[in-house]
C-alpha cells in the first residue's frame, strides 16, 4: 500500500464549522421527531408517515414511449438548460390543468419550479425578512415548517374546523398583529383536502377569504397539490379564480396527478411578484430540469393525462375507505378523525393523554409508522394528533398499519383507566364529518380539530 | 495498526445519532493510521463481523442493543475484544433502576425513587399506590422509562394529575417506569476515561439549557439549543466531590474503558447521580469528547487510548 488516502475527518467535525453557520442554521434544527422518522423507513415498516403518491400505478411502456420520443425529437434541448420561467410547453400543460380545475392563466403568469415545495421557498424569498410574520393554518403542512424557519419568519397559526380556517378567527389576529404593529406578509393555506388536516375550505369562506386580502392588501399562498383528487362531492372554485389576479399567489404541481420524481412544479402570481420571484429562481437553481419539463409535455401532448388522474382517483377512494373503515373497527371510541373528500391524509386526534411522539416510539415496535402531530405546529401544540397517509400503501396495509396503530392506542387507553380508575375504553366510533355540506351562514359551527392543552411542559420543550 | 470494526446506526431510537459518533470515530481511526470497518448492526452483523476479521471492535452503538448488553455478549461469544464496558456493566447501566437500587447500597446518592412494570399497574392495582408515591416524592415528579438511552419519554409531572399521562408515555419505551424526585439545581456531567487502568475523571461539563425548563432530546445533540460550559464553574470542592462520585459510581458498576455519569447539584449544594451511560455519544456536541479536550485529550487520542484499552483485553 502506498499511501494513506487523505482523511475526509473535516467532513464530519461540525464544530470545525459552528463559528461560520448563518443565524438561520439555527432555528433549522434536528429534532428527536426527525431521528424518530429515519426510523420508518426500515423496509419491515408499514409506513402511514409519508405523502407518497402511488407511482406504481404509471405504465413502464408509457415511460419507456416518452423518454424515447424526447430522445428522438429533442435530446439536445431535453439535456441543455432552458429558461427560468420554463419551457412553453410546460406552461401549455399548466395551463390545461388549471382550466381543468376553472382557472384561466395567462402562461406568461406562470413559473415552472422545481416541485411545489420551491414556489414556498421563492414566496419566503420574495416577502419574508427575519420577524415577518405568516399566517398558516393550524394544523400547517409539516414540510412548510422548515422553509418559514429557515426564513427567520414569525409563523401564526389559525384554528381549523371541518370548513377549513376560521376566518373569523384569522380577521381577529389580523386586528391583533396590526395593533402589535407586526406585519403579515402572506397567508398560507391548502384549502382543499389539507395536508396534514384532509379538511375542505367552504365556498363561503373561500369568498371571504379573498375579501379580506383585497382589504387588507395581503398576499394569500394557495397551496393546491389534490384539488383534482377529489373522491365525493362537487368541485369548489379556487381562491385563485376568484381573485382576479390581484392577491393570489397559485401553486401547482405535477407531483400527485404524475409524479414528484418529476421535481415539476409552478406558480400563477401577479406579474410583479413573479418577476422577483423569477429572480429568486435563477439565483437557486438557473431552472428547473429541461428534461423533465419535455417529458410532460410529451405526455401532455400523447392522450388524455386526465384517464391516468381518474385511475388514482379510484385507487386513492378505495385506500381512504379502507383506512375510514380499520380507524371504526380499530380506534378507541376517545379517538376523533377527519373524513376528506380527497387528498391524501387524515387527521387523527386522540385522547389528550396520549402523546403522538412517544406512541411513535411504541408504534415503531410493532413495525408501523404515522406522523405525530408536533410536527405540523410551530408552537408545540398538537401532540395528541397524527397524519395518516392512505395513498402510498396498499388497502391490505392500510388495515394492517391502521390495526397495529389501534392496538398500541388501545393498550395506552386502558393503561390509563388503570391509572386514573377510569373505566378502560373500547371499541370505534364514528368519525366526524370533517367534509360536512358548506354552512349557509358562511362560517360553520365550530368543529375545533382537537388538539393538546399547550400548558404541558414537554409539548413547550418538543419543539 | 490494527483493523478496527466500528459498529454503530442499528435499530435503536438512538440510531441517528449512533451514525454521527460512528462517523466520527472512524475518522478519527483512519487519521491514526488504523484500517476503519463501519457496520451498520443489523440481521448480518456475525457475518460482515467473520469477514472483517477485525482486531477489535470499537462499540459506537448507543441505546438498545448497543448499551444493554447485547452486543457486548454477541462479541464475548465471537472472541472479539471490543471497547467499553462488558456485560454485566452494561446491563447495571441499562437499567436505571438496577442502577439506583446499586448507588444507595453503596452509598452514593441519588434521588429518591419508586420503579413499577407493566404488570404492577395492570394486574397488581399498583395505580392505588400512586397517591402514596406521590407523598412521598414531592412534586414535582420526573417520570421516565428505566431503559432508553436518550431524553426521550421523560416527562415532568408538576401535579397528581399529570402523572397517569407521563406514566403512559414513559410505558411507549420500556416495560418499567421509574418515578424519581425532581432534584432542582444545575446539571452535570462527568465523563470518565480510564488511565493506566484507573478511572480518570475528565472536567466537570454543565449543560445549561436556553429558556427552557430542561433539556431534552434536540437539544443534546444539536449544536445552539443547550449551552455547555467546561469546565463547569463550580467552587473546587464541589467539582472535586462530584469527580469522586463519578468515579466511585463507575466503580460501583463495574464499568470499563470509558462512561458518562450524569449528576444534578441540588440548589442547597448537596449531589446526585442520575444514571450512568456506557456507551456515551462521541458526537461533535456529545459531552465526554468535550470534557476530554478540555483535558488536553483531543479527540484522537481518546479514540487511541479507548481502543488501546479493548486491545490490551485480548485473552
Amino acid at each position: 500500500m502506498t499511501g494513506r488516502r487523505p482523511p475526509r475527518s473535516t467532513a464530519h467535525d461540525l464544530e470545525r464549522y459552528a463559528g461560520l453557520f448563518a443565524q438561520r442554521t439555527k432555528v433549522m434544527k434536528s429534532s428527536a421527531m426527525r431521528d424518530l422518522m429515519a426510523l420508518t423507513e426500515r423496509a419491515e415498516v408499514i409506513s402511514l408517515a409519508g405523502g407518497l403518491p402511488d407511482t406504481s400505478s404509471f405504465p413502464p411502456d408509457t415511460y419507456a414511449a416518452l423518454m424515447q420520443r424526447v430522445a428522438d425529437e429533442a435530446c439536445a434541448r431535453a439535456l441543455q438548460y432552458g429558461p427560468t420561467e420554463g419551457f412553453a410547453s410546460a406552461a401549455h400543460c399548466i395551463a390545461e390543468v388549471m382550466q381543468a380545475e376553472g382557472m384561466t392563466v395567462d402562461e406568461g403568469e406562470l413559473l415552472v419550479t422545481t416541485g411545489g415545495q420551491q414556489v414556498i421557498d421563492l414566496v419566503c424569498k420574495t416577502l419574508i425578512d427575519p420577524g415577518d410574520v405568516i399566517v398558516a393554518e393550524a394544523p400547517t403542512y409539516p414540510g412548510a415548517v422548515p422553509t418559514f424557519c429557515s426564513y427567520e419568519a414569525d409563523v401564526v397559526q389559525i384554528e381549523m374546523d371541518a370548513d377549513g380556517m376560521r376566518i373569523d378567527e384569522l380577521e381577529e389576529t389580523l386586528d391583533r398583529l396590526e395593533r402589535e404593529g407586526r406585519r403579515p406578509k402572506f397567508i398560507y393555506t391548502i384549502p382543499s383536502f389539507q395536508n396534514p388536516g384532509g379538511v375542505t375550505m367552504s365556498l363561503p369562506r373561500r369568498q371571504r377569504l379573498v375579501q379580506v386580502a383585497h382589504e387588507r392588501e395581503l398576499l394569500v399562498l394557495e397551496d393546491n397539490p389534490y384539488g383534482l383528487l377529489r373522491y365525493e362531492g362537487e368541485p369548489l372554485p379556487t381562491l385563485y379564480s376568484m381573485d382576479g389576479g390581484e392577491f393570489v399567489i397559485y401553486l401547482g404541481t405535477f407531483s400527485k396527478i404524475l409524479s414528484p420524481g418529476i421535481r415539476l412544479g409552478w406558480a400563477a402570481a401577479p406579474r410583479p411578484v413573479l418577476q422577483k420571484m423569477n429572480l429568486g429562481k435563477q439565483a437557486a437553481d438557473l431552472c428547473s430540469s429541461s428534461m423533465t419539463q419535455l417529458f410532460v409535455a410529451e405526455y401532455f401532448a400523447s392522450g388524455d393525462w386526465r384517464e391516468y388522474v381518474d385511475s388514482l382517483v379510484g385507487i386513492y377512494r378505495g385506500r381512504r375507505d379502507a383506512m375510514l373503515e380499520a380507524l371504526q373497527t380499530h380506534f378507541p371510541r376517545e379517538a376523533a378523525w377527519t373524513r376528506p373528500q380527497g387528498g391524501l391524509f387524515i387527521w387523527a386526534t386522540l385522547p389528550d393523554y396520549i402523546d403522538t411522539t412517544d406512541l411513535l416510539a411504541r408504534a415503531l415496535d410493532e413495525n408501523v409508522a404515522f406522523v405525530p402531530g408536533r410536527a405540523a405546529y410551530l408552537d408545540g401544540r398538537g401532540g395528541s394528533s397524527m397524519r395518516l397517509n392512505f395513498s402510498g400503501s396498499d388497502e391490505a396495509a392500510i388495515r394492517e398499519g391502521v390495526r397495529r396503530i389501534g392496538t398500541v392506542v388501545a393498550e395506552q387507553v386502558a393503561l390509563y383507566g388503570t391509572l386514573t380508575g377510569a373505566a378502560p375504553a373500547g371499541g370505534g366510533r364514528d368519525s366526524l364529518p370533517a367534509d360536512a355540506a358548506p354552512h349557509p351562514d358562511g362560517l360553520a359551527e365550530v368543529l375545533e380539530l382537537p388538539r393538546r392543552r399547550p400548558s404541558s411542559r414537554r409539548a413547550e420543550s418538543d419543539r | 495498526m490494527s483493523t478496527v470494526a466500528v459498529l454503530q446506526g442499528g435499530r435503536s431510537l438512538e440510531r441517528q445519532v449512533s451514525l454521527k459518533s460512528g462517523a466520527r470515530v472512524e475518522d478519527a481511526l483512519q487519521r491514526l493510521g488504523h484500517t476503519a470497518v463501519a457496520i451498520d448492526a443489523g440481521s448480518d452483523l456475525v457475518a460482515r463481523l467473520t469477514d472483517a476479521k477485525p482486531d477489535a471492535v470499537f462499540v459506537a452503538l448507543h441505546g438498545r442493543d448497543g448499551e444493554d448488553g447485547t452486543i457486548q455478549e454477541l462479541l464475548e461469544v465471537l472472541g472479539l475484544p471490543y471497547t467499553g464496558s462488558g456485560v454485566a456493566a452494561c446491563i447495571r447501566c441499562w437499567d436505571k433502576v438496577l442502577t439506583k437500587h446499586l448507588l444507595r447500597g453503596v452509598g452514593i446518592p441519588t434521588p429518591d425513587f419508586h420503579a413499577f412494570s407493566e404488570t404492577a399497574f395492570r394486574e397488581l392495582g399498583a395505580a392505588q399506590a400512586l397517591p402514596a408515591i406521590e407523598s412521598q416524592l414531592h412534586f414535582p415528579l420526573v417520570v421516565k422509562p428505566a431503559a432508553q438511552g436518550s431524553a426521550l419519554g421523560i416527562k415532568f409531572a408538576r401535579t397528581a394529575t399529570d402523572v397517569p399521562a407521563a406514566i403512559v408515555s414513559a410505558f411507549s419505551y420500556d416495560r418499567k417506569v421509574l418515578l424519581e424526585r425532581y432534584v432542582p439545581g444545575r446539571d452535570l456531567a462527568v465523563s470518565i476515561v480510564e488511565q493506566d487502568a484507573s478511572p480518570m475523571a475528565l472536567p466537570v461539563v454543565e449543560a445549561l439549557p436556553e429558556g427552557r425548563d430542561f433539556y431534552d432530546f434536540e437539544a443534546r445533540y444539536e449544536i445552539g439549543r443547550t449551552r455547555f460550559v467546561c469546565p463547569a464553574e463550580l467552587a473546587a470542592q464541589t467539582a472535586e466531590r462530584a469527580q469522586a462520585l463519578a468515579v466511585e459510581a463507575y466503580r460501583a458498576l463495574g464499568c470499563a474503558g470509558f462512561a458518562r455519569v450524569d449528576l444534578m447539584l441540588h440548589e442547597d449544594g448537596e449531589l446526585f447521580v442520575l444514571e450512568v451511560n456506557s456507551v456515551p455519544g462521541l458526537t461533535e456536541t456529545s459531552l465526554l469528547p468535550q470534557a476530554a479536550d478540555a483535558a488536553g485529550i483531543g479527540f484522537d487520542q481518546l479514540v487511541e487510548r479507548i481502543l488501546a484499552m479493548a486491545l490490551a483485553r485480548v485473552p
